[in-house]
């Protein structure tokens, strides 16, 4: 074994400006910063965290992997961001675990087995690979899952994209910081964004932070659950809402589960990392907060669930649960681009799915902020589709986290 | 598990109820009269403080009437409780 180094990217001292500013050290923050740097020769970049690199949602989410969304523009995206995890580690020169072991969806009713089946179509006509199952099917692929009829919930089927999986996200975060930071990108930790510096009509200049005014003629959000927060110290009004977002992890167990499991019906999703704990996700909690911890009725609830489709969970301990606070916006897709603001870009609204698009939002972030404008892959995503209607809704594919 | 204040049935649990979101939202007087950007804040837009706010739930679970709450985004205290209809309480968003 090789020997990991002191650190990964050095602790940057802010300089007095730089061409970009990226508000928020996550995976998509890191993403953006690598790309501007790596794909348009922009590295006069900082990245400003309130937090430690890669503290927030990025050390919350299951880590799930997919692509087989229902909708085009959706597809486009997400997509492209499976491409680039496809090539990631070998373009990064660092390990993140990335392991393509499947995601697979149950179906529960009929009402799904159709909705699926269109799925499925429309994934394959978008060229992503996808396959319909039925129950003994479902049984081949994942044998731990209970397939009886005699079930609150029986199992009727599933979607199968082989692709999907996993990857280790500490290891992404880490992966995209050492990357940008050997490109000449500042990663400035521990710097809160307290107000925004303005010019005379109006336009962002710089951020005031815990750590001084630092200028730019850029100044990019990508700050998730808190987006909403910083968006108001600029006077902008976003269609978003913070949750909390729980998952938990059981004590160590050899190998049980070969893929993702996802059923959305019963609000359950699990994988086993390699290390052996079983990673579990729930859905939501109502109620808007920022307090990264949810209540303890919804655990129970998909621990219900998960005991029923895999009976031997009933053995596993719990380990550990916590919280992240999700942007969750009303068609359950990302709002991304400029924001009416001259010298403002937003990256928000990932809710409950980001970890999966983290290289693709990082990259196509990138290439709006270097050519002012929304990159094709982005335009559909824009702030301006909540008054044109032009919704991309997602909550079929995304009726629970995702 | 929240232990929320129902003004008709006091503390119940929870699960009992059903989240509404922001509190003290007016449907529009005249919807026809307004531009797109405006129909768009109305249904769309909504505050997302992180301290205290405004926010609706009903008791499915028990009188099934809405009412209005002051909780802390940030610890999730509750401040008070206070029937549908009433004035929005001084300091809340």
């Amino acid at each position: 074994m090789t020997e990991a180094p002191d650190r990964y990217w050095r602790a940057a001292e802010p300089k007095a400006a730089y061409e970009v500013i990226i508000v928020g050290a996550g995976g998509h923050g890191l993403a953006t910063a690598y790309y501007l740097a790596k794909n348009h020769g922009i590295t006069d970049v900082c990245v400003v965290e309130k937090g430690w690199l890669g503290g927030g949602n990025m050390a919350r989410n299951t880590t799930i992997i997919r692509s087989n969304y229902l909708q085009d523009e959706s597809a486009a995206i997400y997509e492209h961001s499976l491409k680039l995890w496809e090539g990631l580690e070998e373009a990064l020169g660092f390990d993140m675990q990335f392991s393509q072991r499947g995601v697979l969806h149950l179906i529960h009713d009929l009402g799904t087995r159709r909705s699926s089946a269109r799925t499925v179509n429309a994934n394959r006509l978008n060229g992503i690979d996808a396959e319909l199952l039925d129950a003994q099917q479902v049984k081949d692929v994942c044998p731990i899952i209970n397939i009886s009829p005699d079930v609150r919930h029986p199992v009727i089927g599933g979607t199968l994209q082989r692709r999907g999986g996993t990857a280790r996200h500490d290891k992404v975060a880490w992966g995209f910081a050492t990357a940008a930071d050997r490109l000449g990108v500042d990663i400035v930790e521990h710097a809160e964004v307290t107000g925004f510096t303005r010019d005379a009509s109006g336009g962002v200049t710089g951020v005031a932070t815990s750590r001084g005014t630092i200028r730019a003629k850029t100044v990019a959000l990508v700050a998730a659950g808190h987006s909403s927060v910083l968006a108001s110290m600029a006077g902008l009004r976003l269609p978003i809402q913070s949750h909390p977002l729980q998952a938990l992890v059981s004590a160590l167990y050899q190998p049980v589960l070969p893929c993702v499991v996802m059923s959305n019906a019963v609000h359950v999703y699990v994988s086993q990392a390699d290390k052996g704990e079983l990673v579990m996700g729930a859905g939501i909690d109502a109620y808007n907060s920022y307090a990264q911890r949810g209540s303890f009725h919804v655990i129970e609830h998909q621990m219900a669930a998960a005991v029923e489709l895999f009976p031997m969970f009933a053995h596993a301990q719990l380990l550990r649960t916590w919280g992240g606070i999700v942007d969750v916006s009303p068609d359950a897709s990302p709002i991304i681009g400029p924001t009416g603001i001259p010298g403002l870009f937003i990256n928000c609204g990932w809710g409950t799915g980001g970890f999966k698009a983290t290289p693709a939002s990082g990259w196509v972030f990138a290439e709006t902020i270097a050519r002012k404008e929304a990159s094709e892959l982005a335009k559909p995503y824009a702030l301006a589709r909540f008054s044109s209607g032009a919704l991309i809704d997602e909550h079929g594919a995304a009726a629970v986290a995702h | 598990m929240l232990l929320l204040p129902c003004p008709w049935c006091g503390p119940r649990e929870e699960t009992e109820f059903q989240y509404g979101g922001q509190a003290h939202l007016a449907y529009p007087p005249d919807p026809g009269a307004l531009t797109d950007a405006e129909w768009a804040d109305f249904l769309f837009m909504r505050e997302n403080p992180k301290g205290e706010w405004a926010e609706r739930w009903m008791h499915s679970a028990g009188c099934r009437r809405w009412f209005n709450v002051v909780r802390s985004t940030v610890d999730h205290v509750i401040s008070a409780s206070y029937p549908m209809g009433s004035p929005p309480l001084e300091g809340s968003a």
